[in-house]
C-alpha cells in the first residue's frame, strides 16, 4: 500500500540507523500500549506476553543506539524517521487486538510485524545509494530474519487455539 | 518554553494523557486517539492550548486521553460547547470529538448549524456505524439490514450521508479518514486545523465488538483519486455519487469563519445613560 | 393614604389603535414632573392588530404593584375585552371613558357601579386629517391627571420628531380635541402634587435591568433562543455586551444555549442565557453538567403562565419546582428570585457574584410582570458583587480542578494555563477529574458540592424581612410589591404584620428562616401559582408557625394587595 515515496529517505548511514532505531522504539510503544489494553481488560497471560515483546524490542532499540556511537539518533530521528502513508513496519496491528485474544494471537501479531521489518529493510538494501549503506542494511535484514525464526520457534510451543477462543458467556455491558 | 522552542521539542507522547482507555482492544478509537496526539505534535501546538471537546459515547471518552484540556460534557451537545468556548477564548484551539449517535442522532442540530455558523473549530467523527456504548443500537449511518435488539430484522431505514449534509450546511473542510492509517488521518485532522472555519472529519473507526464486519474495512477504503476542489458544486457530486469509502480531504472552502471581535468602547455608566429620564 | 396610592389608569383598544403608545407617554408626562410609577401591558393573542391594554399606575412614591381597581378607564374600543376579564377592575370611584361606537361595554364594566362617560373618540379623530383616536384619548386622559395641553403637546412633538410636520400636527389637533372633549369632566380623584425629583431617575423594564444587572455583575457573554418574556433581555444584552467587549449568539436552540455558555464559562468568561418555562425545560440536563462540572452560569427563567406554551404572555410562579427540583440526581445549585423591576438589576448581579464565586449554576425566577413592566425608579446603587471565580493560575505538582478543599471551592484552571490540562466531566471525577466509579469518591464530591453551597454567607440579601408583627406573610419574587402594600394597609388597622420574601430560594437557609420566624404565631402565603408550590416548598424545608394560611392561584389573574389585605382582617376577626 505505501508507495516508496512516502517512505524515510535514507542516504547515509546515520539515516539509517536513525530509521532503524526509530522502528525499534515505535514496536516498543505498541507492545507496551498492547500491555496496557490487556491489564484494562484483564487478561494477564496477554499482558506478560505483551511486555515480554516490549522488553525485547526495547533490547534492540538500546543495540542500535550503541551501535550508532555519536550519532543523536533520538534527535535524527525525529526528523528523518516519518511514514507519512501506513505505519512503521515493526507496529503490532491494533485493530487485530482482542480482549480474549491468546499468546498465539499475540505471536501472530508479533510475526506480523517482523516479517514487515524484514521487508523494509530488504527493500532498503535493493535501493541503497551506496555500499556501506548496503552492508549495515543486510545486518539488520539478518537481524529481523532471526527474530522472525524466533516466534516462528516459540509459536510451537502455543498451538492455534479453537474457534471457541473468543466465546464469552456474559453479555455485555452497557455504559453512559 | 517559547512556541517556537515547543514547535521543535513537541512529540506525540507529549499530548497522551497517563489515563488509561476503557475502550476495547481492537477499537478504531486507539488508532484515532494516536492520530490526534501526531496531528498536534505536527502542529507543534502547547497542550494548554488546545481544548479537547465532546459528548457521550465511547468516543466521546477521548478527551481524557489527552493531555490537553478536556471537556466531556453531555450527550450530542459538544459542538454548542465548543461554539461557546470559542468565541469566548478565540486565542485556543478547539478540537471537537464525537460519535455518529452523538454527532448525527441526538446532536444532529448541532451538526447543521455548527456547519453554518462556521466557526474555527475542528469537528472529528468517529464513525462506526453502531452505538457502542449502549451495546449495539443503530445509528444514522447505519445499514438497514443491521440486526439488533432494538431494530429486529433490520431498521429498514437509509443511512444518511453526513458529508453531503455537512457540504450543505456551510462547513469549510471536509474530509474522509479511516483510523486503521494513523499517519494519513493524522496529516489531515492537522490541515483540518490550519484550515479556517468550520472543518469535518468523518473517521472510519470501526466497532469490534459490536460490528466485527467493520474489520474488513482496511481493505474496502481507498485513496480519492483527485485532490480536493473547493468548488461546492464539484464537491457535492463527487461525495455523492463515491462509494463510502473514498479516503483524503474533499472539500475546501473558503468562506470566511465566523468570530465576533467586538473590542470594549464604552463603559457600563455609559450604557445605564439610556434609561435616564 | 391617597397619595402612595396614586392614581391608575387602563387604555384599551384593539386593531393598531395605539393605546399602549398612549400609557408609555402618559407615564413619560408624568415621571417629567416628578411622579414615579409602572407601565405594565395585557394583550390578545394576535401578533399585530390584537386587543391591548395599557396599564398605568402613578405614585408619588416607590410602587410595585398594580392597583386593586383603575381610577380611570378609556376605552377606544371593547372589541374583544372580555378576555382580560378580571384584569381591569373598575369600582363604583372609577370613571369608565367609552366610544359609543367601540362596541359593547365588557360585563365586568358595564356591571360595575362606575361612572360611564360616552365621547366618540373615533368620530372627533375622523374629523382631523389623519387623525388617531388614540391622541384623543391621550388628551382626555392627560387632562384628567391634571397635565397641561403645552406638556402633552410637547410630549408628542419629540415622540414623533422623526416623522414629519404633518404628523405632529395631526396628532397635537388630536390631543387637544381630546383635551376640550373633557373640559367639564373630573377624576374622583385627582391626582395631586408632587415635589420635582432631585436626582435623575431611570425609566427601564424588568427585562432591561436584568440585562443591565448581569452586565454589573461581569457577564460577558452571552446565548440564547427567543421565547416570550424572556426575549427583551437578549436583545438589550446582544448591543450591550458588543460594546463592552463582549458577545452574544444566537443559538438554535434551548439545547445549545446552555451548553454554548457551559463552554464560554469552561474559557474563563462569565456566561448567561435567558429563556422562560418551556426553555428552561430543554436545558435541565446541561445543569445537571454545571453542577457536576461545576461550571458557573447563569440562567434566567422568565416565567410565564404554565405548563407547556400556557400562557406565553402572562405572568406566573409556576416554575419553582422545576428550578429548585427538576435536575436529575442530587443537584445543589442557586435558584434567586428578584422582587420588583429594580430588584431584577440587584437580584441578576448578585446571582452572577454569586455563581462565580461558589462555580456553580444560578437561577434566577423572573416573571413576565417584573420583565416586562416599565418602571420609573431611582437609579439603582452600585453595589459591590462583580462575579470572581477562584482560579489557579501557579500550578506546583499535579493540579487537582476538583480538590476537596475546606470551603468546597476549589480554583479553577481556564485553558491556557501551562501544566494544569484537566477535563471537565459530567461523569462522577476523583479530585483531578477522572471518571470513578467508587462509593467514596462519589460521595466526596456530592459532599463537597452541597458544602460549598450551604457553608457559604450569603449576608442579609437572602431575604427581605420588614416588620416586626407576630403575623408573617411569606411570599417571593414579583408578588413581594402587593404584600408589602397590603401589609402597609394592615399595619393602619392596627394589624402588626412581618412580611418575609427569600430572595434566596436554594439553597434553603433553615436557622435564618427560623431566625425570621420566631416568634410568630400564624403564617400566611402568597403565590401565584395552582399547585401551591410555594407552600409545599416551605413545608418541606422550613417549620411553619401554628396556624398556616395560603392564598394562591394560578395567572393570569394578579393577586391584589386588597385580597392580602382583605385576608389579614379576616384573621383579626
Ligand atoms: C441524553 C442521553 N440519552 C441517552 C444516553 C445514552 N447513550 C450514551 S452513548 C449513546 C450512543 C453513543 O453512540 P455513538 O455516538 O455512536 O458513540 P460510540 O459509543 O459508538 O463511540 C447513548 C444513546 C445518554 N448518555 N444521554
Ligand atoms: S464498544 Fe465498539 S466503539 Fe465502544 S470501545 Fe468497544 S469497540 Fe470501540
Amino acid at each position: 500500500m505505501s508507495k516508496a515515496s512516502d517512505l524515510p529517505k535514507i542516504t547515509s548511514v546515520a539515516d539509517l540507523f536513525a530509521v532503524a532505531y526509530q522502528i525499534e522504539a515505535d514496536a516498543v510503544e505498541r507492545y507496551e500500549l498492547l500491555a496496557e489494553q490487556m491489564e484494562t481488560h484483564n487478561n494477564t497471560e496477554l499482558v506478560k506476553i505483551f511486555r515480554d515483546l516490549a522488553r525485547a524490542e526495547a533490547l534492540h532499540r538500546d543495540e542500535i543506539r550503541r551501535m550508532a556511537g555519536d550519532i543523536d539518533l533520538v534527535e535524527h530521528a525525529r526528523r528523518i524517521a516519518k511514514w507519512k502513508r501506513g505505519e512503521s513496519p515493526e507496529e503490532a496491528d491494533l485493530g487485530a487486538a482482542h480482549y480474549m485474544m491468546t499468546p498465539w494471537h499475540a505471536l501472530q501479531l508479533a510475526l506480523a510485524a517482523e516479517q514487515r521489518a524484514l521487508d523494509f529493510f530488504a527493500s532498503v538494501v535493493k535501493t541503497a545509494p551506496n555500499a556501506e549503506i548496503k552492508k549495515m542494511a543486510d545486518e539488520f535484514v539478518e537481524e529481523e530474519a532471526e527474530h522472525v525464526n524466533l516466534v516462528q520457534r516459540l509459536l510451537q510451543r502455543y498451538p492455534k487455539p479453537s474457534s471457541s477462543w473468543s466465546d464469552d458467556l456474559d453479555p455485555p455491558t452497557s455504559q453512559e | 518554553m517559547s512556541t517556537l522552542d515547543m514547535r521543535a521539542a513537541c512529540k506525540p507522547a507529549d499530548y497522551k494523557s497517563d489515563v488509561k482507555p476503557i475502550w476495547c482492544p481492537g477499537c478504531g478509537d486507539y488508532h484515532v486517539l494516536m492520530s490526534f496526539t501526531r496531528a498536534f505534535a505536527e502542529l507543534g501546538l502547547p497542550p494548554e492550548e488546545i481544548v479537547v471537546v465532546s459528548g457521550i459515547g465511547c468516543s466521546s471518552r477521548i478527551p481524557a486521553y489527552t493531555n490537553c484540556y478536556g471537556f466531556h460534557g453531555v450527550h450530542g451537545r459538544s459542538l454548542a460547547l465548543a461554539a461557546g468556548l470559542k468565541v469566548a477564548r478565540p486565542d485556543l484551539t478547539i478540537v471537537v470529538a464525537s460519535g455518529d449517535g452523538d454527532g448525527y442522532s441526538i446532536g444532529g442540530n448541532h451538526f447543521l448549524h455548527a456547519c453554518r455558523r462556521n466557526i474555527d473549530m475542528t469537528y472529528i467523527v468517529m464513525d462506526n456505524r453502531v452505538y457502542g456504548m449502549t451495546k449495539g443500537q443503530p445509528s444514522p449511518t447505519t445499514e438497514p439490514s443491521f440486526d439488533s435488539a432494538l431494530s429486529p430484522g433490520g431498521t429498514g431505514l437509509s443511512p444518511f450521508h453526513p458529508l453531503v449534509i455537512a457540504l450543505a450546511s456551510g462547513a469549510n473542510f471536509i474530509a474522509r479518514c479511516f483510523s486503521g492509517q494513523p499517519n494519513e488521518t493524522a496529516t489531515v485532522i492537522a490541515e483540518a486545523i490550519r484550515h479556517p472555519g468550520f472543518s469535518f472529519v468523518e473517521i472510519l473507526s470501526p466497532c469490534v465488538t459490536f460490528r466485527p464486519d467493520e474489520k474488513d474495512w482496511k481493505d474496502i477504503v481507498h485513496a480519492a483519486p483527485v485532490p480536493a476542489t473547493n468548488d461546492p458544486a464539484k464537491a457535492a457530486r463527487r461525495i455523492m455519487t463515491d462509494d463510502g469509502f473514498n479516503l483524503g480531504i474533499l472539500y475546501r472552502g473558503d468562506r470566511k469563519p465566523y468570530q465576533p471581535t467586538a473590542k470594549a468602547n464604552i463603559d457600563l455608566a455609559e450604557l445605564e445613560r439610556e434609561f435616564e429620564l | 393614604m391617597q397619595d402612595t396610592q396614586g392614581i391608575s389608569v387602563a387604555v384599551l383598544g384593539s386593531g393598531g389603535a395605539g393605546a399602549l403608545t398612549v400609557g408609555n407617554l402618559l407615564l413619560e408626562a408624568a415621571c417629567e414632573v416628578g411622579w414615579q410609577g409602572l407601565l405594565t401591558r395585557t394583550v390578545g393573542p394576535q401578533i399585530r392588530g390584537g386587543e391591548a391594554a395599557a396599564l398605568l399606575r402613578l405614585t408619588s412614591g416607590r410602587v410595585e404593584c398594580m392597583p386593586d381597581r383603575f381610577d380611570l378607564l378609556i376605552g377606544i374600543d371593547w372589541l374583544n375585552a372580555h378576555r382580560f376579564g378580571a384584569e381591569i377592575e373598575v369600582g363604583p370611584h372609577s370613571l369608565v371613558i367609552s366610544d359609543p361606537r367601540g362596541g359593547e361595554l365588557p360585563p365586568i364594566v358595564a356591571e360595575s357601579s362606575a361612572r360611564i362617560v360616552k365621547i366618540p373618540m373615533k368620530d372627533l379623530a375622523k374629523a382631523i386629517p389623519d387623525g388617531r383616536p388614540n391622541m384623543i384619548a391621550l388628551g382626555i386622559a392627560g387632562r384628567l391627571l391634571g397635565f397641561g395641553l403645552e406638556r402633552l403637546l410637547a410630549l408628542i412633538e419629540k415622540r414623533l420628531s422623526g416623522k414629519g410636520d404633518d404628523a405632529v400636527r395631526s396628532s397635537q389637533a388630536g390631543i387637544r380635541a381630546g383635551f376640550e372633549a373633557v373640559a367639564s369632566l373630573e377624576l374622583g380623584r385627582p391626582l395631586g402634587s408632587v415635589e420635582p425629583p432631585t436626582t435623575k431617575r431611570w425609566l427601564i423594564s424588568g427585562n432591561d435591568a436584568t440585562a443591565l444587572g448581569a452586565l454589573r455583575g461581569g457577564i460577558r457573554f452571552a446565548a440564547g433562543y427567543p421565547i416570550t418574556p424572556a426575549t427583551e433581555i437578549l436583545e438589550s444584552l446582544a448591543p450591550s455586551l458588543a460594546k463592552v467587549g463582549g458577545a452574544l449568539l444566537q443559538a438554535e436552540d434551548e439545547l445549545a444555549a446552555v451548553n454554548m455558555i457551559i463552554g464560554a464559562s469552561f474559557g474563563g468568561t462569565p456566561s448567561l442565557t435567558a429563556t422562560s418555562g418551556p426553555g428552561l425545560s430543554l436545558m435541565v440536563e446541561a445543569l445537571g453538567l454545571a453542577t457536576a462540572a461545576e461550571i458557573p452560569l447563569v440562567v434566567v427563567d422568565v416565567m410565564r403562565g404554565g405548563p407547556s406554551t400556557g400562557i406565553p404572555t402572562k405572568s406566573e410562579q409556576s416554575d419553582l419546582n422545576i428550578a429548585i427540583y427538576g435536575l436529575h440526581g442530587d443537584a445543589p445549585h442557586l435558584v434567586v428570585a428578584p422582587q420588583s423591576v429594580a430588584d431584577c438589576l440587584f437580584t441578576t448581579q448578585w446571582a452572577t457574584y454569586l455563581a462565580e464565586a461558589l462555580q456553580v449554576p444560578a437561577i434566577v425566577l423572573s416573571d413576565q410582570f417584573v420583565g416586562q413592566t416599565q418602571a420609573v425608579i431611582e437609579r439603582p446603587a452600585d453595589v459591590a458583587f462583580i462575579g470572581q471565580r477562584a482560579k489557579a493560575t501557579d500550578i506546583a505538582g499535579a493540579y487537582k480542578r476538583y480538590a476537596l478543599a475546606a470551603n468546597g471551592v476549589s480554583p479553577m484552571a481556564l485553558p491556557g494555563t501551562p501544566g494544569a490540562q484537566y477535563t471537565a466531566d459530567g461523569l462522577t471525577h476523583t479530585e483531578r477529574g477522572t471518571p470513578t466509579s467508587t462509593a467514596a469518591d462519589h460521595l466526596a464530591q456530592l459532599d463537597k458540592r452541597r458544602d460549598k453551597l450551604d457553608r457559604f454567607n450569603y449576608g442579609d440579601h437572602w431575604a427581605t424581612i420588614e416588620g416586626s408583627g407576630d403575623i408573617a406573610v411569606v411570599t417571593w419574587g414579583s408578588l413581594t410589591g402587593a404584600v408589602r402594600e397590603a401589609i402597609g394597609r394592615a399595619t393602619q388597622d392596627g394589624i402588626a404584620t412581618t412580611l418575609i420574601a427569600p430572595r434566596l430560594l436554594y439553597p434553603v437557609r433553615p436557622e435564618q428562616f427560623a431566625a425570621a420566624l420566631e416568634g410568630k404565631k400564624r403564617a400566611l402565603v402568597v403565590e401565584q401559582s395552582h399547585g401551591a408550590q410555594f407552600h409545599r416548598y416551605l413545608r418541606a424545608h422550613y417549620d411553619l408557625p401554628g396556624e398556616v394560611r395560603v392564598l394562591n392561584r394560578p395567572g393570569p389573574l394578579p393577586i391584589r394587595p386588597e385580597e392580602i389585605h382583605r385576608a389579614l382582617l379576616e384573621w383579626r376577626k
